[in-house]
């Protein structure tokens, strides 16, 4: 459980950070949070040559509401997330992501871009930014770039970032009227990864019909999955019991779960379906209480 | 002197050890910094099973910074490629040709610092032949396995074939039986996983000739006398100290490889050596305990009383026998299994058995495979009952020993020394609210809901010896304590046990205290330290209190009859005229004239009798005349999650009966401890290996330790019945929660489930065994 040999950076702007990794390449690594590099290293999995720590760069930590649109600056911590007051009232889907990420201790270093920048299927936040509809901030050699999340995990431990791009912002529509989203997973003991977990977000109309449906599934495949097609078997709908279990019987169809520790892959997609259902309801639930 | 002034026997005294551990300022193995200090790092095998063809160490040994590296070839010049195991047989310290588990230590390599160290062990090229992996018992004492250890002269698997009972008998109970019950049932290997994983400082002083070693051990006089005997250095030249040990459980008993390699290596290099496992060596490679795979019958009667037990065990021991059980008991106090209920017979056949996985067998605050016993006795009664329709509290006060019996001897020849089981499960079921609890039961199953009730009224047996029955090694299971009052009425109490978070330095100085009548916060209690503290057995088992507890009052009841002679002195009366009443000699009939112990033992060093040896000491080694049998009654109720399979505990309460209490605070703790130890291995833990025997749960994210979020409220609850032989009535407690949990959790899963048909389930009870029961059953949500 000791790492390698390795060289430590710690850089004060995102301008230094992108140079570096632009003259460096894939023998850098950023060092954020470090709670999924560093367990890597330990275990020589990952053998940087360079950690270029962005942990002193000024003013990448901001959760702000402007123009339509949460801003969460790469830097913003699960902790800092778990305890937002407008997080909490706003997006309590987000709340419900950070309050299950590891354990407090994790939580404290554990940064939200780190957790999209790792591309980890087992990560929670990417079911959550994908039922969101998030878009991520990418600054390279030639500037700035918006990724729309569902361009965004490309496979496992890959995303669509270039290796001298930084993430530095992630964007969120803010939630219309009668909208309103859960966070639901499933784990062994706390701190551990998902079983099965499961992001809904839905937005209402007047009438109560589904007018925008989001559907995340955490460690289900081997990259963050969308479950399409329960997302659209839910649009122009009245919600029902029978909907959403509908909903989440297609949503489980959509999983490709591996058999592990964590339960054999039959398992898993009995409790994606468990997972969606129950989001689905507290969705609903926050959407009605939001008219 | 008044007893809250003394804070002796039964009051809540504050934990003495606790100040310095909640500062951070315990000193743990690793905490000890030597100049000059070298650091060992081991290279471990990738393979469950290989024959090693070639060592390669010169890459390595080319690297800045490294000094060594040790091959078994090295060691066996040395006569150290192996070394005695606690059971009597003998193990690999170094391999010279084959490696028999994955992550067995293979070479060790010596550096300037730990960072060369651990680049280092990547360094080493060795070139293995595979062979097949053996990982199931059973399949091991098929006459076609491989043999795991070949360097025996028995040419089996088959360790050995052990019996407690009377076949006869027993036999003849099931043939006139009217029920007879029969389950098999696995309990897994699992792991003590301390917080603080294993390791040592060793340094030879050449200019002492001494070898120091401090070292994370459960039994440090123990494990010196063994050091003596591997090297042959004489023991007066081995200094073992065992500092703040931070969770010793069972698995800081044996002796691991690491330690002797690290001996090796200073006294080669002449300077210390450190060597501290990380928590993948440690949850790979260090004992695990349990893997018993069990097939139990219990015979009966139509009306619910129980005839006969029938008990056969394969006991998968892995690669060597390296448990810590008394030498006669190669299957531990396994045979106590026929619990706290009377029957005519029992008979108990444990064969051992070698497998390519880590020495097993070690017991993880279980009593000597007492954890096994009762998970077998207790699941078995409940079968029993579904099997007859009867209520499991009901078949149980059918069936327990009753009061009057005791002392009862037991039919696998244990003579239980007190107990009132009646009067325990009563108080469990009155507290909890049983028959409403069924009530509740029986509305939630109309709806559909999974709601169960669990009961285990288990029977402990710890405090090993006597010395007639009980040695490690040939080394009788006594303990000892020694006793030196100062002048100014300041104690220090050395003890032969060794405490890791039980709260010695505080239990052992209210026994002092409350049998000399000085306040508690002028006594100190030390241990752990060869050169300085008396021989004794060590800490597990729950033996300390049986043991060196009794030890203490016995050593501090001999300093008061000192005392009294002094005290008779300065009163100028005859001894016989002095009684001791409230902490103080008083004479007969004039209680106002008196003498507390702080003035007699002044007057021990200033004004003494004439002819009266000076000072104020005493020691005693203590033989118990026989164990003690702790029990308890414990109820669990659960809900199970139809969606996913997950039980949650909703309420818990122990009702423990340890004899006397010395500290009511630090019992409560314990068991506060115990039960969640308990519940760790009934829903979280075990070790898992894949079809190569390559070990899948070595770290914390898979090898499951329940947090407090996991934890339910805890409720407990005690009666009293103490120990008629144990100069205190105290009993042990540290392991009754650890064993009497676990079946209490499975029974209230079962009956969430029996009316569905379920009759067992094998710990751990995961939400994925769960969920596929619930979809066979066809109620899965
Ligand atoms: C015990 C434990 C349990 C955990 N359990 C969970 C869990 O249940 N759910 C969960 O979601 N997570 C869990 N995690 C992971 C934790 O939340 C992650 O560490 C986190 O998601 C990654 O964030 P970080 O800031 O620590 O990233 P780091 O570990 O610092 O980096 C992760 C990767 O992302 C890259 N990176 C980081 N930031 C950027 C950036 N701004 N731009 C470009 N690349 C970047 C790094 O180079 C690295 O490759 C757990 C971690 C631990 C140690």
């Amino acid at each position: 459980m000791i790492p390698g040999p390795f060289r430590y950076r710690r850089v004060r702007s995102v301008d230094e950070a992108v140079a570096l990794l632009s003259q460096l390449g894939t023998d850098a690594k950023i060092l954020s949070g470090g709670q999924s590099l560093i367990p890597m290293m330990k275990f020589r999995l990952a053998e940087p040559t360079y950690l270029l720590d962005i942990n002193a760069i000024p003013g990448l930590d901001f959760i702000e509401e402007r123009d339509g649109m949460l801003h969460l600056g790469a830097l913003v911590r699960e902790s800092t997330l778990e305890r937002s007051s407008l997080v909490r009232q706003r997006y309590p889907i987000l709340h419900d992501t950070a309050e299950v990420i590891a354990d407090p201790l994790v939580r404290n270093l554990a940064t939200v871009g780190g957790n999209l920048a790792h591309g980890d299927p087992a990560n929670d936040h990417p079911a959550t930014m994908l039922a969101l509809r998030a878009q991520v901030v990418a600054r390279g050699p030639n500037g700035e770039r918006i990724i729309p999340i569902d361009d965004f995990f490309v496979d496992t431990f890959v995303t669509a970032l270039q290796p001298d791009e930084l993430l530095t912002e992630i964007r969120i529509p803010a939630p219309p009227p009668r909208s309103g989203g859960a966070y639901l997973k499933f784990e062994r003991k706390v701190g551990d990864y998902a079983i099965a977990a499961a992001a809904v977000f839905l937005a209402l109309d007047e009438a109560g019909r589904i007018t925008q449906a989001g559907i995340g599934l955490t460690n289900l495949a081997y990259k963050p999955l969308r479950a399409l097609d329960a997302e659209r078997a839910l649009l122009g709908q009245q919600p029902s019991e029978e909907l959403f279990r509908h909903a989440a019987e297609l949503a489980a169809q959509a999983t490709d779960p591996v058999s592990d520790l964590r339960g054999p892959a039959d398992y898993k997609r009995a409790v994606a379906r468990t997972m969606t259902l129950r989001a689905l309801r507290r969705a609903l639930e926050r959407a009605q209480a939001n008219a | 002197m008044t007893a809250t002034a003394v804070r002796g026997i039964g009051m809540p005294v504050k934990r003495k050890e606790d100040p310095r551990f909640i500062r951070g300022k315990g000193t743990y193995v690793d905490d000890i910094k030597l100049p000059g200090m070298l650091f060992m790092d081991i290279v471990r095998s990738p393979h469950a099973h290989a024959r090693i063809k070639r060592i390669d160490v010169s890459k390595a040994l080319a690297m800045p910074g490294v000094i060594d590296v040790i091959t078994g070839e090295e060691l066996a010049k040395a006569n150290l490629a192996w070394m005695p195991t606690l059971m009597g047989d003998r193990q690999m310290v170094l391999p010279t040709d084959r490696v028999v588990y994955y992550a067995q230590e293979v070479a060790a390599v010596i550096a300037t610092d730990r960072y060369t160290a651990a680049d280092a062990v990547l360094a080493v090229e060795v070139e293995y032949e595979p062979l097949p992996p053996v990982l199931n018992p059973f399949e091991a004492l098929k006459p076609d396995a491989p043999l795991v250890r070949p360097d025996r002269e028995q040419k089996s698997n088959h360790i050995w074939h052990w019996e407690a009972g009377d076949k006869e008998k027993t036999d003849r109970a099931f043939q006139e039986a009217e029920v007879v019950v029969a389950q098999d049932l696995y309990i897994p290997r699992i792991h003590v996983a301390s917080i603080e994983t294993c390791g040592c400082v060793a340094n030879y002083d050449p200019a002492t000739d001494k070898l120091t070693i401090w070292m994370t051990s459960q039994a440090p006089h123990a494990h010196r006398t063994v050091f003596s005997l591997v090297t042959g250095i004489p023991e007066h030249k081995i200094r073992i100290i065992s500092p703040d040990i931070g969770g010793g459980f069972g698995g800081k008993v044996p002796v691991y490889p690491g330690y002797v390699i690290a001996t090796y290596a200073t006294l080669k290099h002449k300077k210390p050596i450190k060597w501290i496992e990380d928590r993948s060596e440690n949850l790979q490679a260090d004992s695990f305990a349990r893997d018993y795979h069990i097939h139990a019958e219990l015979a009966a009667t139509r009306d619910g009383k129980i005839r006969g037990l029938r008990v056969h065990v394969v006991a998968d021991h892995g690669a060597f026998d390296a448990a810590a059980n008394p030498s006669r008991f190669p299957a531990g106090l396994f045979s106590v299994c026929t619990g706290s209920y009377d029957m005519e017979a029992a008979h108990i056949q444990v064969d051992g058995v070698y497998t390519t996985k880590p020495p097993g067998g070690v017991a993880y605050r279980c009593s000597f495979r007492v954890t096994e016993a009762v998970h077998t006795i207790e699941r078995m009664v409940d079968l029993l009952a579904h099997e007859l329709g009867m209520d499991p509290a009901e078949i149980r006060f059918k069936n327990f020993i009753q009061p009057h019996q005791f002392p009862y001897k037991s039919p696998t020849g244990w003579e239980y020394d007190s107990g009132n089981y009646p009067a325990a499960l009563q108080k469990a079921l009155d507290m909890i609210g049983y028959q409403e609890l069924r009530r509740e039961q029986a509305e939630r199953r109309a709806r559909g809901e999974l709601m169960g009730i669990g009961i285990s009224t288990f029977t402990e047996i710890v405090g090993a010896g006597p010395s007639h029955t009980f040695d490690i090694l040939g080394i009788k299971m006594f303990d000892s304590a020694e006793i030196r009052v100062h002048p100014t009425g300041a104690v220090i109490v050395r003890i032969g046990v060794q405490t890791q978070g039980q709260g010695h330095e505080t239990t052992f100085a209210q026994i002092v205290a409350e049998e000399l009548g000085i306040p508690v916060e002028y006594i100190t209690v030390e241990h752990g330290d060869t050169d300085t503290a008396p021989y004794g057995l060590g800490t597990y088992a729950s033996r300390s209190t049986p043991t060196a507890g009794a030890a203490t009052a016995v050593a501090a009841r001999k300093i008061r009859e000192k005392a009294r002679l002094i005290a008779a002195h300065l009163l100028e009366v005859s001894p016989d005229d002095l009684e001791w009443k409230d902490y103080a000699f008083r004479v007969k009939g004039a209680p106002d004239r008196y003498k507390t112990m702080q003035e007699i033992a002044f007057a021990a060093y200033t004004n003494f009798p004439f002819g009266l040896e000076p000072g104020l000491e005493a020691e005693c080694y203590y033989d118990p005349p026989n164990l003690t049998f702790p029990f308890g009654a414990y109820v669990c109720v659960v809900d199970i999650d139809r969606g996913t399979g997950q039980v949650k505990i909703r309420e818990f309460l122990a009702v423990d009966d340890c004899g006397t209490i010395i500290n009511p605070m630090i019992v409560e703790g314990q068991i506060h401890g115990g039960l969640t130890m308990g519940m760790a291995p009934a829903l979280f833990e075990e070790i898992v290996y894949d079809e190569n025997g390559t070990m899948l749960t070595g770290t914390f994210m898979d090898y499951l330790l329940p947090t407090a979020v996991e934890t339910p409220h805890w409720k407990t609850a005690k009666t009293v019945t103490p120990s008629p032989h144990h100069p205190l009535g105290a009993k042990g407690v540290g392991e009754s929660p650890t064993i009497g949990a676990p079946p209490a959790i499975v029974n209230a899963v079962v009956d969430a489930l029996s009316h569905l048909g379920v009759r067992h389930i094998d710990i751990p009870i995961t939400p994925a065994k769960v969920y596929r029961i619930l979809q066979e059953k066809g109620v899965a949500e």
